[in-house]
């Protein structure tokens, strides 16, 4: 790789050329979480106690005392968040090596679908009609699937959690074979509350993205924002989780270097 | 009959807040084990060991004989021998409560005594006395006229003692919850002006949200025990209005302590509870205190509903018991601190509620219904702990007996 | 029951009272030198000479009797500290009279001094009695008048006494006031103004209602020899009575102790109600009056209507009666006001009144009545004084 590269990278961020939009969602108590049937350990939403604001518990500082689950927010899934990948090497957020947090992505617009079924399901025919429409997807990529889900984010409609399950859009088994073995992505970068379907759990096999892509050493994304100010192909995604040791994910700023002056 | 209470009129803004007295709060030992026993409803008296005669006032050893003393309940009749109308009194509290009305009780159980007058009864009446706990959480002996008589509730002398939800507003912490929407709608059905019921979140339905939201009087709020933020916000916006608070949220979780506990759950719960209950009392306690004394529709009450387990542990509940005991512990201190300021801090103790969580549990089980029906009588009667169902009162027995044995029942 | 010894050799004298002020910004300490200064003035004497002090206030706290004694450089061989208010001065006069009568002091000086501050009467209340403060302040904080009024509702009821009758009382007692230049109310008083009173406490009215002040009274226990040494007229103690939680099982307070020990206070004494020239009775509400004119013998309960209205009880009237003005017209300064039956008995018998003599006054009844521990007055006493020697 030339030296020249970063430099190059450097002007071009001076510049604007290369553009960096924010992908994240603001932690607040507010932001929803994944919700498990009742019996299970539920995820912690994120909360903060103040501690000082300068006051007499500190004059001149402000800080807080946060607290949250690993999946809480805008966050990243290591491989051994999920029973496959239990016995991965380097299967935490710790352990993963940081190389892996830098990489381009190709957006998968499926907005249109999802506004029209909250329940639609990604398949590998869908993807090989994609491909033939927009190009092969290319190995060592995150694959970003805009939803404009994002958008529901503060409505009831973001969870979808009606009296039969949640209700939101995500990949069956096929697709994720696909696009694990066939097309070596990194991993899977979403707008909703899991890389999987609302109802991915009644799927055969179920949870087929979780499953799947952490069975193989691949990472999840979730809770994204503004997939749909990215180009089809050529953004780089920098997602750092926390180096939480043996940590199964982590909450994370997660940003994306475009090009051109404007999306 | 009383005077029935008119609805309230809105409050004239440049009128000054009535500041919060209390009676004069000093009491010896005795009449504090008095008040301990008050708060319970029971309507008690010392009575000597030796000769039994029962004695009054509070005493440390029987005028009769000097035996011992200890507290019985005791026959509630009473003959009202004299009577007084008190229309100047030094006292900050009082002076502002004049006419007060008082008169000297010759108690069926054998004292005389100095009373409080309900408004429907006088000289030569026979009366039913009861042991009240006045403001400052002491205890108050009042006649009570022997019969029902029209809008007995609504004397004004008799709402200084209670904290009847009429034509109160009312904040239930936690609608999302059948126990919530119990006591949400038992309130309205006992008067309550509005009942601001909180939602922990608006995002999520909840079963029965629609038709507990539609009910009118209640005010659909957002409040999460867990997030500061959203307790300091609510209570911006209605600390002001806000008469009683009845804190129904409950987070119990099967799990013993070394086998099959969940540190998670405990965390959970402790949070939710624990911290939740002290996040709450920090929210709401400095306004309800600021206006306990602001009129017959004072603000007036903070309600906790926990486990009677609090008081023992439970087997296969440890968590739970252990953030309920947290919960009586800081609501006792809190009643303290309330007590100078004029607000009742009231416990309604549960036996396992029969909902989904205690599933495992064979009944008898408390029931959203009978706790409902707890908090509108504790408030109603101006009580401090009050037993939901008959599980909680036999182990709040058992352990008032002896509380070493019970523990250890309770943990079998 | 034993019979109680005569008071041989007894000497009753030197009445004082230092006058008395609605509010004052000294201390009881201060009113208690006030009245031994006065008591120096008649006497001569000086802190070295007493060697007896009994001491009755509420006021003195953290003090008492002892804390008095250094403040006030006294050294006495004998002490005491009164603490039943308005039955205050009849025991003071019992118990150094018993001291001087056995040697145990020769030259007892009896004060009774209080502070009333602005508030310092709540405060008095607040830490009046365990029973008060458990019992009685909580209902309503009416203080003294409530209680009071339930016992006049009752006694009223019980016995047809009115507010008529009681007015009489308080009428008379402001009339024999205009006289006395210490009394702190100065205008008469009418039966009209009595009864439109405003009220206080259901059936009390504020002329029922006596005036807390401060002040001080004190009087001089001694031997007749040191009294005459000193030229100091004296009054001899025909008899006393004494009496704690009389009646424990009425349930209503409608007599005193002194109904208990009323015969061998007049079998002691040798003479009788008719025998007296004034009584000087505890008068903190107009019911406790009329309560003791029946208890100490000059009138059946159910006859007091009647015995009120066939008498004057006016200076010059049949039955002089807190010929003072009493506490009701004077003023209540604390447990001074337990002394003052005492101080006003002596000077008439001893002809130095402070307004209008009593003529031909030779024998005084003391009442006294105090502690209202809870429900009803505890501490019952009364004196007979008896003229002895006028210098």
């Amino acid at each position: 790789m030339s030296k020249t590269v970063l430099a190059d990278l450097a002007v071009a961020l001076a510049s604007g050329q290369v553009r960096v939009i924010d992908l994240t969602n603001t932690l607040s108590p507010d932001f929803p979480v994944i919700v498990l049937p009742a019996e299970f350990g539920q995820c912690a939403p994120f909360r903060m106690e103040k501690l000082s604001r300068y006051d007499a518990d500190g004059p001149a500082w402000y800080w807080n005392n946060i607290s949250m689950n690993e999946h809480t927010g805008t966050h990243f899934d290591a491989p051994a968040h999920w029973v496959t990948g239990k016995d991965l090497p380097s299967n935490t957020v710790d352990a993963i090596p940081a190389q892996d947090f830098v990489a381009p992505a190709v957006v998968i617009d499926i907005s249109a679908e999802s506004a029209a079924d909250a329940d639609f399901v990604l398949t590998r025919e869908f993807l090989e009609n994609w491909e033939t429409e927009h190009g092969t997807i290319p190995p060592d990529h995150w694959i970003a699937l805009r939803t404009d889900w994002y958008k529901r984010v503060g409505t009831p409609e973001y969870l979808n959690l009606l009296e039969d399950g949640a209700h939101s859009p995500g990949p069956d088994a096929g697709a994720v074979e696909f696009l694990v073995h066939d097309r070596k992505c990194v991993g899977l970068a979403v707008e909703t509350v899991g890389t999987d379907a609302g109802q991915a759990s009644t799927f055969n096999p179920p949870l087929p993205a979780h499953s799947i892509l952490h069975g193989n050493g691949r990472f999840g994304l979730q809770c994204l924002t503004n997939l749909d100010k990215l180009p089809t192909f050529g953004a780089i995604i920098v997602a750092c989780p926390l180096k939480i040791e043996g940590g199964s994910g982590s909450p994370l700023r997660v940003v994306a270097l475009v090009e051109g002056e404007t999306a | 009959m009383s005077d029935p209470l008119t609805p309230p009129k809105r409050k004239d803004p440049l009128v000054v807040t009535h500041a919060g007295h209390v009676p004069p709060a000093l009491r010896s030992r005795a009449a504090t084990a008095m008040a301990a026993r008050a708060g319970l409803g029971r309507f008690v008296l010392q009575v000597c060991d030796d000769c039994a005669r029962a004695t009054y006032p509070q005493r440390d050893r029987c005028p009769f004989c000097w035996g011992e003393l200890s507290w019985q309940d005791q026959p509630d009749g009473a003959v009202i021998e004299a009577q007084t109308t008190i229309r100047s009194s030094i006292d900050l509290f009082f002076k502002d409560h004049l006419p007060w009305r008082i008169g000297s009780a010759r108690l069926d159980a054998g004292p005389m005594a100095t009373v409080h007058l309900h408004g429907d009864v006088g000289q030569g009446d026979r009366v039913r006395m009861e042991l009240k706990l006045d403001r400052s959480g002491n205890p108050a002996l009042f006649a009570m006229p022997e019969k029902e008589t029209p809008h007995m509730a609504d004397d004004p002398q008799l709402r200084v003692f209670t904290a009847d939800p009429k034509y109160r507003r009312i904040l239930v912490t936690d609608g999302r919850t059948e126990t919530g929407q119990a006591v949400a709608e038992a309130l309205l059905k006992a008067g309550a002006k509005t009942v601001f019921l909180g939602n922990a979140d608006p995002l999520m339905r909840y079963p029965g949200q629609d038709r507990i939201e539609a009910a009118p009087g209640i005010e659909p709020v957002r409040l999460s025990l867990t997030d500061t933020r959203s307790i300091a916000a609510l209570a911006g916006q209605l600390g002001g209005r806000v008469d009683i608070v009845v804190n129904t949220a409950q987070f119990a979780r099967q799990g013993g302590v070394g086998f099959g506990g969940n540190l998670n759950d405990l965390q959970s719960g402790l949070d939710l509870e624990v911290t939740g209950l002290m996040r709450l009392a920090q929210g709401f306690a400095p306004a309800l205190s600021g206006r306990s004394d602001d009129g017959d529709r004072s603000a007036a009450a903070f309600v906790d509903i926990a486990s009677i387990h609090g008081l023992t542990g439970r087997a296969g509940f440890a968590g739970s018991s252990a953030a309920a005991a947290a919960r009586l512990s800081l609501l006792a201190s809190l009643r303290g601190e309330m007590a100078r300021t004029g607000i009742r801090v009231i416990s309604v103790l549960t036996g396992p509620v029969d909902d989904g969580w205690h599933q495992n549990v064979p009944p008898p089980k408390t029931a959203p219904a009978q706790i409902a029906r707890a908090v509108v009588t504790a408030l109603q009667q101006g009580q401090e702990t009050i037993c939901a169902d008959e599980v909680a009162k036999d182990v709040l027995t058992r352990w008032q007996d002896d509380p070493l044995l019970t523990i250890r029942e309770e943990n079998k | 029951m034993a019979r109680q010894k005569p008071y041989d050799g007894v000497a009753v004298c030197a009445p004082v009272t230092v006058p008395y002020a609605r509010y004052s910004d000294k201390t009881a300490h201060w009113w208690t030198g006030s009245a031994l200064a006065a008591l120096s003035r008649q006497t001569g004497l000086g802190p070295a000479d007493f060697d007896g002090f009994c001491f009755a206030s509420f006021s003195a706290g953290p003090d008492t009797v002892v804390g008095m004694v250094q403040h006030l450089g006294l050294s006495p061989r004998w002490i005491d500290h009164i603490p039943t208010g308005g039955a205050s001065g009849v025991m003071a006069l019992r118990r150094a009279a018993r001291a001087v009568q056995m040697g145990d002091a020769e030259i007892v000086a009896c004060v009774a001094a209080d502070t009333n501050q602005i508030d310092s009467f709540r405060q008095t209340l607040q830490g009046f009695s365990r029973f008060s403060q458990d019992a009685t302040y909580p209902y309503g904080f009416g203080g003294p008048n409530a209680t009071f009024a339930l016992i006049a509702d009752n006694f009223m009821r019980e016995y047809g006494v009115s507010r008529e009758d009681f007015a009489k009382l308080c009428v008379a007692q402001r009339a024999n006031a205009l006289s006395n230049p210490f009394a702190l109310m100065k205008k008469p008083l009418t039966h009209e103004q009595y009864m439109q009173a405003r009220p206080i406490s259901d059936p009390i009215h504020l002329f029922d209602c006596v005036m807390p002040c401060a002040g001080a009274e004190a009087f001089i226990v001694t031997t007749p020899e040191k009294a005459q040494e000193l030229g100091l007229s004296t009054a001899r103690l025909a008899a006393t009575i004494e009496r704690h939680n009389a009646f424990p099982e009425d349930p209503v307070q409608t007599r005193g102790g002194w109904a208990r020990d009323i015969d061998d206070l007049w079998s002691a004494a040798g003479c009788g109600p008719q025998d007296m020239d004034m009584v000087q009775l505890y008068d903190d509400y107009p019911v406790i009056v009329a309560m003791q004119l029946a208890d100490l013998g000059f009138s059946e309960k159910p006859e007091l209507s009647r015995f009120i209205a066939d008498n004057d009880f006016t200076i010059t009237g049949s039955l002089p009666l807190n010929t003072n003005g009493g506490q009701l017209s004077a003023g209540q300064a604390g447990a001074a006001g337990g002394f003052q039956n005492v101080t006003e008995g002596l000077r008439q018998i001893l002809q130095t009144p402070l307004g209008d003599q009593v003529p031909d006054a030779r024998r005084a009844l003391i009442s006294g009545f105090g502690l209202v521990n809870y429900d009803r007055g505890i501490c019952t006493g009364a004196a007979v004084l008896e003229q002895e020697v006028l210098r």
